[in-house]
């Protein structure tokens, strides 16, 4: 009856429904976790949960810690000397302790895939490289790697454009092709969990565009953790957000709270750019 | 007081936004007191005022709208920031609402003829004085982030609502006892609702205030006491002495 | 309509001169470095051009069929390049693979502590170690107390010994520069550290690899004090015994046992001679092994070619 002043509604496009965010059963828990370069400290007292099927991002400002504690879920720092460990980050359903020293890293990264930030594709094939993941498992029948090629490069979104050029060298690809073919070889062998390290930082706004697209398609069938320094994106892929700041945890909650109505004045001031 | 942002202009932007609607704001208190004042000494000049400076109130609310859509295409805001934009839309709606209402009291300056009894027309003022109260403390709310202040608007409709109600009861008397008031006390009656919708504007940017700051809507239902789509009703029916 | 900007008043010419001043050092510079390209190169064209006028006109099917004799016309380096060439392939088969496994050992699998330091320090210095030492090392080690005698086995592991710390230290380098990407990707799918060492790190060093290998047997063809140490005969006048044999297993191995020399050691006798026309059959022995080195670079480099293209 009385004039309510309204700003106009855009419609939102038909997309898959929105999933009940938290209600989700949870893949990864971490406790307490800590990690240390040698003497430095980089990480303290962290605790959050990752939740199956769903899209994680960790943002904050450079140095805060992300990429350490992305690194620490596939034990990405054993290959360093003097690291070292503290909590726990206590996979599902095997619940196991991912960092503890009785776990050795090769299991662990067996069941946990990455996805680095500039693209590393091997200097091999394209059909070579998305096979990788599964001749290390000792997966070798040439019908079922066949199969798991082309399964993992129409997830990546690149079957299309590398069908006819498989045996070609990956270094053939753009920036953003080869990333894809990345994501292609860390999907392959059917990780439980995929780790994805500033994955578009590196490419075009064009091809970052396509990765978020694909990212939002990938989440239904594998749980993602992703770091990023462009808050956007991480308003747009995700669907909890951890933002992190000097080696602690800040605030963790649904991506959709984070980003209009931040409980810590901190993440408040680091989303709208009044940080520093 | 918050940290001001890395990109300063950003800060400018905001800022400008918000004395844009202030601005806007003041132009509508103008107009207010400027429409009822002219009704009740029947002011022409004071009327054309009013129209004049509706042309301002236009131009700044397009201002505003430009300037908000520009800001959110630069700038990306996130969190408080894209609340406080687009309450600077909902809020310049609302005056640009207001502003058409005092038009349409000015427009009736002309309409009223000779036959002005004070009493009625007291009545109008106070509720007038009213409205113009809720509408000085809402912008001042807005311009100091003012809670409390809001949330005092949003309760005190109530009283406008129901003194519109009471308002309209004795108009309806008058009415009855000589005909001769019936075009006067029309006008005073259009008048009436006209003032009581600009209160209800009032609270919609109390609502938008109080959402700028907390980041949700107010939960509870706006506490209405305005009955005057019922009021009369039963008088008609049966007719008093 | 906008006017474009005006000249600036003394800004302009300074830039003019430096610009001027820097071509003009470029290019004394480019014929200063001409000028000692030139005088080096020409230098060592003066030297081989000169013992190829030597030795070049000597050369024939003879020359390269003929056994050593005490007479100038009918000598001949037949056993000398044969045991050249099989000297070189029983120190590529013992260097290479010892080599490259002590270097991704080193590289990949050592703890990084003291112990590890330690030899690595001691590699590359037994890459400055003069060559009569391994002779002498090899004529006590070898040749008396393992009695193993004075047969190209023995001159092979000499000269293996001798390029192992090249081959070494080039594989370390090799595996060190590849990218930090690719072994954390290899790591990352889950693979243990023997699948990425041979699936990954070794196909992207093999280049760096190779050209160490290069480098030593390069190193090696010329060697002749280690050689002549653990007592390479000098007056050769048979040949190892050949490789290929018509009844299976089809391969022997005996020559490995049998007494030999080289071509070092062959130009080193007959220019102590007196006579020229030893002197000269000496020069065309010279151009020979000139010729195969550069056959053996020229395949090496070949092959290094072809494994880089593949990589791209």
């Amino acid at each position: 009856m009385d004039e309510k002043t309204q700003v106009p509604v855009v419609q939102p496009t038909t997309e898959t429904p929105a999933k009940p965010a938290a209600e989700s059963p949870i893949r990864a828990r971490v406790v307490d976790l800590g990690f240390f370069y040698g003497e430095k400290q980089a990480l303290k007292g962290l605790n959050f949960v990752v939740h199956d099927c769903q899209v994680t991002a960790l943002i904050g400002p450079s140095g805060c810690g992300k990429s350490t504690l992305l690194r620490a879920f596939n034990r990405m720092h054993d290959l360093y000397p003097g690291n070292r460990y503290q909590g726990e980050i206590i996979l599902y359903p095997e619940k196991i302790n991912v960092v503890s020293p009785d776990v050795d890293p090769m299991l662990v990264r067996l069941k946990i895939g990455m996805v680095f930030q500039k693209p590393n594709p091997f200097p091999k094939s394209i059909y070579e490289n998305v096979a990788a993941g599964l001749w290390v498992r000792g997966i070798r029948k040439r019908s079922i790697v066949d199969e798991r090629v082309e399964l993992a490069l129409r997830q990546a979104a690149l079957w299309d454009e590398v069908k006819d050029r498989l045996r070609t060298s990956a270094y053939g690809l753009s920036g953003g092709q080869q990333q894809r073919l990345c994501i292609a070889r860390a999907l392959a062998p059917e990780p439980e969990m995929l780790l994805l390290d500033e994955p578009t930082s590196a490419l075009d706004p064009i091809a970052t565009s396509r990765i978020e697209e694909l990212i939002a398609e990938l989440a239904p069938m594998v749980t993602v953790v992703i770091v990023t320094h462009n808050m956007q994106q991480a308003a747009r892929v995700s669907d909890h957000t951890a933002f992190m700041y000097l080696g602690e945890l800040i605030e963790f909650d649904i991506t959709s709270k984070i980003f209009t109505t931040p409980s810590d004045r901190r993440t408040q001031d680091y989303i709208t750019g009044r940080f520093g | 007081m918050m940290n001001e942002h890395t990109a300063k202009a950003f800060d400018v932007d905001l800022q400008e936004l918000a004395r844009l609607v202030a601005e806007m704001g003041g132009l509508a208190e103008k107009q207010v007191a400027d429409a009822v004042g002219a009704l009740a000494r029947r002011d022409a000049e004071r009327a054309r005022r009013v129209l004049e400076i509706d042309a301002s109130v236009d131009a700044l609310q397009h201002e505003i709208e430009e300037k908000a859509v520009l800001t959110i295409a630069r700038r990306q805001p996130m969190a408080v920031d894209l609340r406080e934009i687009v309450s600077a839309l909902r809020i310049a709606n609302d005056l640009e609402r207001i502003g058409d209402l005092a038009k349409n009291i000015a427009k009736r300056v002309a309409l009223t003829g000779d036959f002005r009894p004070q009493k009625l027309i007291r009545g109008v003022e106070h509720m007038a004085a009213m409205v113009l109260g809720q509408l000085k403390k809402v912008l001042d709310s807005y311009g100091g982030r003012d809670l409390v202040k809001a949330m005092m608007v949003w309760k005190g409709d109530e009283e406008i609502d129901a003194l519109c109600t009471s308002l309209f009861r004795e108009l309806i008397t008058y009415m009855m006892e000589d005909p001769r008031n019936i075009t006067f006390c029309i006008h005073l009656m259009f008048t009436a609702k006209n003032i009581e919708r600009m209160g209800d504007h009032a609270t919609n940017i109390a609502e938008t205030v109080y959402f700028m700051i907390e980041g949700h809507p107010i939960a509870d239902e706006r506490p209405k006491g305005d009955t005057t789509t019922i009021a009369g009703i039963e008088e008609l029916r049966s007719p008093s002495g | 309509m906008s006017t474009e900007v005006s000249k600036s008043s003394v800004e302009g010419i300074d830039e003019q001169r430096l610009v001027q001043k820097a071509n003009r050092q470029d290019l004394r510079f480019a014929v200063t470095g001409f000028l000692v390209l030139v005088v080096a190169m020409a230098a060592l064209l003066a030297l081989v051009a000169d013992f190829m006028i030597d030795g070049v006109p000597r050369i024939s099917v003879d020359f390269l069929t003929n056994f050593p004799s005490r007479r100038p016309d009918q000598a001949g380096i037949l056993s000398a390049w044969v045991g050249t060439v099989l000297v070189m392939l029983t120190t590529a088969a013992l260097a290479v693979p010892i080599g490259m496994a002590a270097g991704v050992y080193l590289e990949e699998y050592a703890p990084k502590n003291w112990m590890t330091d330690i030899i690595e320090i001691n590699v590359t210095n037994l890459a400055g170690v003069p060559s009569i030492i391994y002779g002498l090392l090899a004529l006590g080690l070898f040749v008396q107390t393992l009695r193993l005698g004075q047969t190209i086995l023995v001159a092979g592991m000499t000269l293996a010994l001798l390029i192992l710390p090249i081959i070494i230290v080039a594989t370390r380098e090799a595996l060190r520069s590849i990218p930090l990407e690719i072994r954390e990707a290899a790591y990352g799918l889950g693979a243990d550290k023997w699948q990425v060492v041979r699936m990954y790190l070794l196909p992207a060093a093999r280049p760096g690899i190779l050209t160490g290998a290069i480098v030593g047997m390069s190193r090696a063809i010329g060697e002749t004090a280690p050689i002549i140490t653990i007592g390479a005969l000098t007056f050769i006048a048979f040949l190892p015994p050949a490789p290929l044999q018509p009844e299976p297993p089809f391969i022997n191995f005996e020559w490995l046992n049998s007494p030999f020399t080289v071509l070092p050691i062959q130009m080193f006798n007959w220019i102590s001679r007196p006579q020229a026309g030893f002197h000269v059959a000496a020069a065309a022995a010279g151009v020979i092994l000139l010729l195969l080195t550069l056959l053996m670079n020229g395949l090496a480099i070949y092959i290094r070619y072809k494994i880089r293209r593949g990589q791209k």
